[in-house]
């Protein structure tokens, strides 16, 4: 493997030296683990351990409850309820997955925006941004058909709504919507196509989180300077690093253990907060709640999905260009998944040389207003489609595309950064001469 | 970084301060109260319970029913807690139609409570979770945050908020209902004053009738919530213990690195 230079993994005694000469897995295990890292990474560096805890959660809960629950309509609803009521702890299992879909969400929009403030996302890191927006994608699906599970109101209705998009699609849409659901309608096919697959995304979002992982210990990871580790020699790279264990292992674990207490909180004394209560009603084909509104976590992408109405010029545009093929639910459709795309695209939407935004003074304030615009998209996707707030989400979705599309390449051009440190070690030492109260003159080891 | 983002959420609640929610209009109102079993600490009052059980049997049982609640945990902790002789002769009071034979028999304890005997009166189970009585501000859940999502608070509305009138509309009755979406209701006001006498000497008055069998379809619909707040409890202080320690460990991990100029190298 390519990247810092650090020391490997060698065989100590005869039993390791008969196992590294057949399967070297001691030496993977010991130099992902002992990866040098850099030495200033900040709190906001620690959701990828989350994120890797909230896989773990969610299959190791998942797993107990697929033993009890019926993927049956006319015994899902019951099943869930035979878990929370008879099974052992089943309702604690229960709402820690429920309530562990919002964590892992959480972590994932905080992981994402991270990485798009301080460039995680720039050479040579893109191969790593692209299959975190995978797994980003992989586990929009996987939450989507966990919550039709229930098999509740809010479930039948949602699947409904969602499935529906790809009727929009010309020519393909409706037999891609047909092979979704496994019928013409949301029905027991879909039900147990859904189940099936929700058991099956997550070890495929776990292999990505391998590769993922691959990708960026072959790069290195990034940090909040944007300075790249030095490289030139074993010596000058410990300077910027510290190994992963036991520094950063500690470090995350503290950080898991806090977040943890908090979701514990919420699954011991809140569990349905996050939840809407239509979901305890069974789902019933024939009356339509009033409404239909998704999970917290698919909000923002909801209400862009629903910006784009009739009446929006760029819709009339597209209809008139395509000569109708383009209308507004299909305009709809693609902008919600082209916000996506545009997301993946920023390594190469991004002109600036300069990583980090500490050191970006314009690009700071379009980045937080960009978080500002996530927080109202989320709240728009929760009300009606209708004035006020289909003009605020169709404003708020416009800026969604805008920053992407026509600020990050503009700003790389027009911005003028300010001076970086040097090295990772300069920055590092910067931070802790001020408040580690210990000086240089008073080290023995220099 | 975390302040940061508070704060941008903060501003971004300061733009939702737009007009009135549609959504929320011709919604009902409905008085918050303050159950025995809220917020972490608050657990089910056992005679609450007792009581809202009785009610629940002498009027609510006569058009709804309980199908998802097996009529054995009436006797466990943290419920109704009633011995295991009252739950066998309480069981008896049904008529349950056997899964193997199809042919309706005496309840047994293991049986489920029977299902609702009229079409239109909805299942009771989860109806506790299945209402919510507090919205917004503006749809940000924040009155849930602290007022909780307020379905026992919607079951004790309705049944209190009649205020006598009546209409009739293709041949049904409707009455009026202040809590009530849409302000009229198909369902004649259940409870009136002293309608049932409790065993303990409680004062049956309709808002006590109403507190009281909310309680017990909380219990219905949520029938472990205080084993669930227990494990919370524990939880939480183990989680919150290890991460003291965690964080000791950290510090004095770290504390060479962060003095300048030792490296680990050295």
């Amino acid at each position: 493997m390519a990247g810092i230079p650090h020391d490997h993994y060698e065989p100590k005694t005869s039993s390791e030296s008969w196992l590294y000469r057949r399967l070297p897995i001691v030496g993977l295990l010991y130099d992902t683990l002992m990866i040098p890292t850099p030495k200033n990474l900040n709190w906001m560096w620690i959701w990828g351990i989350v994120l890797t805890f909230c896989l773990l959660l969610q299959i190791g809960t998942g797993i107990v409850l697929a033993m009890h629950y019926t993927p049956h309509v006319d015994m899902a609803f019951a099943s869930i309820e035979h878990i929370m009521r008879n099974v052992n702890a089943g309702h604690m299992i229960r709402y820690a997955h429920m309530n562990g879909a919002s964590l892992f969400f959480f972590a994932v929009y905080l992981h994402i925006f991270r990485g798009l403030y301080y460039g995680s996302y720039k050479e040579p890191r893109e191969v790593t941004w692209i299959i975190g927006i995978l797994i980003f994608v992989l586990m929009m699906g996987t939450a989507f058909m966990g919550y039709v599970l229930p098999w509740g109101q809010m479930s039948f209705w949602g699947a409904t709504v969602i499935t529906g998009l790809f009727g929009a699609i010309p020519l393909v849409g409706e037999p891609i919507q047909t092979l979704l659901l496994g019928g013409p309608a949301v029905d027991n096919a879909t039900l147990n196509r859904f189940f099936s697959l929700h058991y099956l995304l997550p070890f495929v979002i776990a292999a990505l989180v391998a590769v993922h992982i691959w990708a960026f210990h072959t790069t290195g990871n990034n940090n909040p300077t944007g300075v790249e580790v030095r490289r030139d020699s074993k010596e000058v790279a410990e300077k910027d690093t510290v190994p992963f264990w036991p520094y950063y292992v500690l470090k995350d674990l503290f950080a898991l253990a806090i977040i943890l207490a908090i979701f514990f909180a919420v699954v011991g004394f809140m569990p349905n907060y996050l939840g809407h209560p239509d979901n305890y009603i069974e789902a019933n084909p024939l009356a339509t709640p009033a409404h239909i509104v998704p999970e917290w976590y698919f909000l923002p992408f909801y209400a862009i999905l629903r910006a784009f109405t009739a009446d929006v010029w760029v819709v009339i545009i597209a209809d008139f260009v395509t000569g109708g093929i383009v209308d507004a639910k299909l305009f709809g459709v693609l902008a919600m998944f082209g916000a996506i795309v545009v997301m993946a695209l920023a390594p190469w939407l991004d002109t600036s040389s300069v990583r980090s935004g500490r050191y970006r003074p314009m690009f700071k304030w379009w980045f937080w207003l960009l978080v500002v615009d996530f927080v109202v998209l989320m709240w728009c996707g929760a009300q009606p489609a209708e004035p006020p707030y289909s003009t605020i989400a169709l404003i708020a979705s416009t800026y969604w595309f805008a920053y992407f599309l026509v600020i990050l390449p503009l700003l790389g051009v027009m911005e003028k950064p300010l001076p970086r440190p040097a090295t990772i070690e300069a920055d590092f030492d910067a931070h802790y001469s001020e408040t580690g109260g210990t000086h240089t003159a008073v080290n023995p080891a220099e | 970084m975390i302040r940061k983002i508070t704060l941008s959420a903060i501003a971004a609640l300061g733009l939702a301060a737009v007009p009135a929610l549609a959504a929320e209009t011709g919604e009902g109102h409905i008085e918050d109260h303050a159950f025995s079993f809220e917020g972490p600490f608050g657990t089910y009052e056992t005679f609450e319970l007792q009581r809202g059980l009785q009610i629940y049997t002498e009027v609510c049982a006569g058009c709804h029913g309980l199908r998802y609640v097996p009529i054995r945990t009436l006797g466990d902790e943290g419920g109704p807690h009633l011995p295991e002789d009252q739950v066998r002769a309480y069981a008896a009071f049904y008529e349950v139609e056997d899964a193997e034979t199809g042919e309706f028999r005496t309840a047994e304890p293991n049986d489920h409570f029977p299902m609702s005997a009229l079409e239109n009166a909805p299942d009771l189970s989860l109806m506790a979770k299945a209402r919510a009585a507090f919205h917004g501000p503006y749809g940000t859940g924040i009155s849930q945050f602290f007022r909780g999502i307020g379905g026992p608070e919607y079951i004790r509305a309705i049944l209190t908020s009649y205020t006598g009138e009546e209409r009739e509309q293709a041949g049904t009755i409707f009455y009026e209902n202040t809590a009530f979406p849409g302000g009229w209701i198909a369902m004649p006001p259940p409870l009136i004053e002293e309608g049932v006498t409790y065993e303990d000497g409680t004062t049956a008055s309709v808002e006590q009738q109403a507190e009281d069998v909310a309680a017990f379809l909380m219990w219905a619909a949520e029938p472990k919530l205080n084993a669930r707040k227990e494990t919370g409890f524990v939880a939480v202080l183990f989680l919150i213990l290890l991460g003291v320690l965690l964080y000791l460990t950290n510090k004095r991990i770290w504390m060479p690195i962060k003095k300048k100029g030792i490296h680990p190298a050295e």
